[in-house]
């Protein structure tokens, strides 16, 4: 461990996370170069696609499958407020007041 | 999807689909133009970007929050930040991250989530191929989801400025980086984080990020896919594994389904 609290930078997290760079690296040039050496079929490209917000959403499923109304009511405030500010900031400050406010009422 | 369609590049939506100049065929109008890349073109990326890039620092803020409570300090937030550069990716990593860290699930999932960058940067070749590597290499390492869209509108619209990527690049990466220190920062002062109802912060920010990767009707399927995997999974395994569980079930199933 170097360093304390805030600024400690543990050897292994900072192993993981240029691990993490060297792979989103790779993606982001990987692409330009190997791209232009092979055809992609449009199925591929099509499945490739849908990764994103597939492992989004299987990351939001259960986390709000483990949650009662609360959550759900305050997960339902924050698809309105982002609907319609589109502002992240505004719906993630709204949904966080909404399940303290339903936590209280509920 | 052709390549005159400048529909895709309008829409600044995360994780749209680019449009396919993979096979290397340039379009006529790229051939008659010269891409440029200089200073003004770095600047013109850059303050074009910045209303975005404030944007993407609320994104990093809620990063810094999530990592602060995974357990990674400032110092390592805003490490990842800084070389990572990729939201989505860094969001769920730390949702992954425990003692001791699982780091193949951590890269397999980073490898998944930033799979687009690959398609997303082949979109760009017809101009960054006209670059110096240093130049293209470089400027791609800076691409995200936001200044990717952003470009691609300006370079379709035959602006012809190269430097553009790296200038919206630069910008969307001082705005990530501080907005994750200033996040981790104020997730290290707060004691319990359910009492303030932060533990929802995680929920809250993928509830976003959904409705931002919406993409209408074709959405449905894969996602419908993925959540009843994810959670068959969760239920059945432990650990971490229904993530990249549902993420490629829905794959399969939209390389299965496709047939346009």
């Amino acid at each position: 461990m170097i360093g304390e609290g805030p600024l400690a930078l543990d050897p292994l997290v900072v192993g993981v996370v240029l691990a993490m760079a060297i792979v989103t690296a790779l993606t982001k040039v990987g692409g330009f170069w190997l791209l232009s050496r092979i055809e992609v079929s449009e199925r591929l490209e099509a499945g490739l696609s849908v990764l994103p917000g597939a492992i989004v959403i299987a990351i939001l499923g259960p986390e709000l499958a483990a949650g009662g109304p609360a959550e759900w009511g305050a997960a339902g405030v924050v698809l309105a407020i982002m609907w319609r500010t589109e502002n992240i900031l505004l719906s993630l400050c709204g949904g966080i007041g909404a399940v303290v406010a339903f936590r209280a009422l509920l | 999807m052709t390549e005159t369609d400048s529909s895709d590049a309008e829409r600044g939506a995360a994780g749209e689909r680019p449009p396919d100049a993979v096979d290397g065929s340039r379009p006529a109008a790229v051939e008659a133009e010269s891409v440029t890349f200089d200073r003004e073109g770095i600047r013109a990326g850059f303050l074009t970007c910045l209303p975005v890039a404030i944007g993407v620092g609320g994104y990093g803020i809620a990063f810094g929050m999530l990592a602060r409570q995974a357990g990674l300090s400032v110092a390592e937030a805003a490490l990842m930040s800084a070389t990572v550069l990729a939201g989505a990716a860094q969001i769920v990593a730390v949702e992954l991250w425990a003692e001791p860290i699982p780091v193949a699930t951590v890269l397999l999932a980073t490898l998944a989530i930033n799979l687009r960058y690959s398609l997303m940067g082949a979109a760009l070749r017809p101009w960054l191929e006209r670059l110096s590597s240093l130049r293209s290499y470089g400027s791609l390492l800076l691409m995200a989801d936001e200044n990717w869209a952003l470009t691609m509108r300006e370079l379709k619209g035959g602006g012809g400025r190269g430097a553009f990527l790296l200038g919206t690049g630069i910008a969307i990466w001082l705005f990530w980086v501080a907005a994750t220190i200033v996040g981790a920062a104020a997730g290290g002062v707060i004691g319990d984080p359910a009492r303030y109802g932060l533990d929802f912060v995680l929920a809250a920010v993928f509830a976003a990020l959904a409705l931002e990767l919406w993409e209408g009707r074709a959405t449905l399927v894969p996602w419908l896919v993925a959540l009843a995997t994810a959670v068959v999974a969760d239920a059945l395994l432990s650990g971490q594994w229904y993530i990249l569980l549902g993420g490629f079930a829905a794959a399969a199933v939209e390389v299965g389904r496709h047939d346009r």
